[in-house]
């Protein structure tokens, strides 16, 4: 092992990032937690010279560095993006939130050191290819959202989701570090390609179906895949609403595509004709399709019985996991190019979705749908935007969301697993059902009060500005599917 | 009589050994997430299980003769500090509202 600095300029972003952090600390402390806007400011400027490096140096072959542990490729480069943005529009949205705030602004600070350190982490298990960086960018990850899911500290529901979290999630990473374990044992690698290699062989046998199994139960806990969605409904609807538009998003997201990775690197065996199948004799595809059918029915049923806006959203991010996962199972590139565009389109619909809850979280006091009654006559942009964004979610035209979706299901279709694709336009249809629920509330449900409600500008700038690409992105999106592709070309040896 | 002498010659501690006392603590700290009810116990039952990682891996690199097993276990260590750090700050925050630290009254986010 060894540290060059041509390393360094690899490592930019990060680097940048990790920066940024230690400086919003800094930052915090000697304005002794009175100025935010000083850490606030630092994680702006940190985030945005961060992807300013990473806009200028995209890499242009795989290149792994920092002995061998992180690789920055096409595929890092296209998530470093995504988190960053990410990032960016979270920390924007949660500056005038009620709940961030607290009762005297003491701890706002905090909050964007945190969630600097978060897309650190996050970018880092987008580029980890060794299971020591796996772990620990993983907990890096899990144990910052820990933190900022109790951040209401006057909250008890805030604090319980964060113990709630904190508990399943420290189970469900000792699971998978077990599995861990089992890998180096059976194949005495720690990277990536070492466990292929080591793996090639054929032996493993039950040792490597637990392995793989308990590597699974932990990504599954962080992307909220069926059975380990449960925490889901509880954090989001618990922790304070900018922090679960942010979980709805970026650990998700960072999940799928440090299981993509480590999937494709250490556990894919890449044959002569040139598909792909998973190493043992164990029948993967279906195992992995099963997962994704159960994932996005239990997510779609049990949000039709939700009548808090938050706990809907939620359950409905556990269904579109499902959708997602159809592009993971069917082991193509093509497959995995839907899985990156629906991945980009998501956090874009759903962190818009969320948006709506924030801004309105506090003005209005409840989070039922009820509560949004008649937001259409008092509030006509934000009602329209939200109206946007859950047309998106559905997955109907003109609408990115459709887009994303066409894309998942065609790749199922190809592959041969027909009734996984009608299963999930099933679900689509069913889930039009539950977002209906809110537009109608909005729209043919008369306001209790009437006036304005009375929004913070900046929120509505934002929800402006995440509802362009999710339009545009529905008429003109071979951009970003030409990005997909090319993001993946390195990952999967094209060239 | 059997002869402990020739039984405790042809005892030989190997791999197996370690990684069937780490599937055991495993078990024992994963039931004890499943049953136990006081989120103190619930957490050190979760280093139980962390700690069968540490066994596992750590026979692993001895059997293996590689030093990559015993860096990980260094993390896993600290990253158990931490979690266990961020999940006791969280229930003092707790136990200052409810006065209890029983998972089953911890019930107000539910359907």
């Amino acid at each position: 092992m060894n540290f060059t600095w041509s390393d360094a300029a690899y490592f930019g972003p990060e680097a940048v990032m990790g920066l940024t952090f230690l400086l919003c600390v800094l930052g915090d402390l000697v304005t002794r937690g009175r100025r935010h806007v000083v850490p606030f400011g630092t994680l702006l400027v940190g985030t945005a010279i961060s992807l300013v490096l990473a806009l200028l140096h995209p890499p242009v072959s795989s290149h792994a560095i920092l002995g061998q542990m992180v690789v920055v490729d096409g595929f890092a480069h296209f998530f470093r993006l995504l988190f960053l943005g990410i990032t960016f529009v979270t920390a924007l949205l949660s500056w005038s939130s009620r709940e961030i705030m607290g009762r005297d602004r003491e701890h706002q600070g905090e909050f964007y050191a945190l969630a600097a350190m978060l897309c650190f982490g996050m970018m880092v298990m987008a580029e980890s290819a060794d299971i020591v960086m796996l772990a620990l960018s993983l907990e890096a990850v899990s144990i910052t959202s820990y933190i900022l899911a109790g951040f209401a500290r006057f909250s008890f529901r805030s604090s319980e989701a964060a113990l709630k979290y904190v508990l399943w999630g420290a189970v469900s990473s000792a699971v998978m570090l077990y599995g861990l374990s089992l890998f180096y044992g059976l194949t005495g690698a720690t990277s990536y390609e070492g466990i292929r290699a080591g793996l090639s062989g054929g032996q493993g046998g039950m040792a490597l179906l637990v392995a793989i199994l308990f590597v699974m139960a932990g990504i599954g806990y962080k992307i909220s895949a069926v059975p380990f969605h449960f925490w889901t409904p509880d954090v989001y609807e618990g922790a304070p609403a900018p922090v679960a538009a942010i979980f709805a998003s970026g650990p998700k997201i960072a999940g799928f595509a440090l299981m993509i990775r480590f999937f494709y690197v250490a556990l894919v065996q890449d044959d002569s004709q040139g598909t792909l199948a998973l190493l043992d004799d164990v029948q993967w595809p279906w195992v992995l399709a099963i997962i994704s059918a159960a994932t996005m029915t239990l997510g779609n049923m049990a949000a039709i019985r939700q009548n808090s806006v938050r706990r809907l959203l939620a359950y409905s991010s556990i269904a579109h996991v499902g959708y997602m996962l159809m592009g993971f199972v069917v082991l193509s590139a093509n497959g995995l190019a839907a899985v990156l565009f629906y991945l980009f389109v998501y956090a874009i619909m759903t962190i818009g979705a969320f948006l709506v809850v924030v801004a309105l979280n506090n003005r209005v006091s409840g989070e039922e749908i009820d509560d949004y009654a008649g937001l259409g006559f008092r509030e006509p942009l934000v009602a329209a935007m939200m109206f946007l964004f859950l047309i998106s979610l559905t997955g109907l035209p003109p609408t990115a969301g459709f887009i994303g979706k066409f894309y998942l299901f065609a790749a199922a279709g190809e592959a041969g697993l027909w009734w996984l694709a009608i299963l999930g336009v099933l679900n689509s249809v069913v889930s039009l059902y539950y977002y209906m629920r809110i537009a109608r509330a909005m729209y043919f449900t008369p306001p209790e009060l009437s006036g304005r409600v009375g929004l913070a500008q900046a929120h509505l700038i934002l929800l402006v500005v995440l509802a362009v690409p999710t339009l545009v992105l529905g008429v003109f999106w071979s951009p970003l599917k030409e990005f997909a592709d090319q993001s993946l070309r390195m990952l999967l040896g094209g060239g | 009589m059997p002869d402990l002498q020739s039984l405790g010659d042809n005892l030989q501690v190997g791999l197996e050994h370690y990684l069937t006392l780490s599937v055991m603590l495993f078990s024992i700290g994963t039931l004890g997430v499943i049953f136990r009810r006081n989120v103190l116990v619930m957490f050190m039952s979760v280093e139980l299980m962390l700690t069968s990682v540490n066994i596992s891996l750590v026979a692993f690199s001895r059997y293996l003769d590689d030093l990559n097993g015993h860096v990980l276990v260094l993390f896993v260590l600290a990253v158990a500090a931490a979690e266990a750090g961020v999940g006791l700050a969280i229930l003092v925050e707790i136990f200052k509202k409810r006065d209890t630290v029983d998972v089953d009254e911890f019930r107000q986010l539910m359907e």
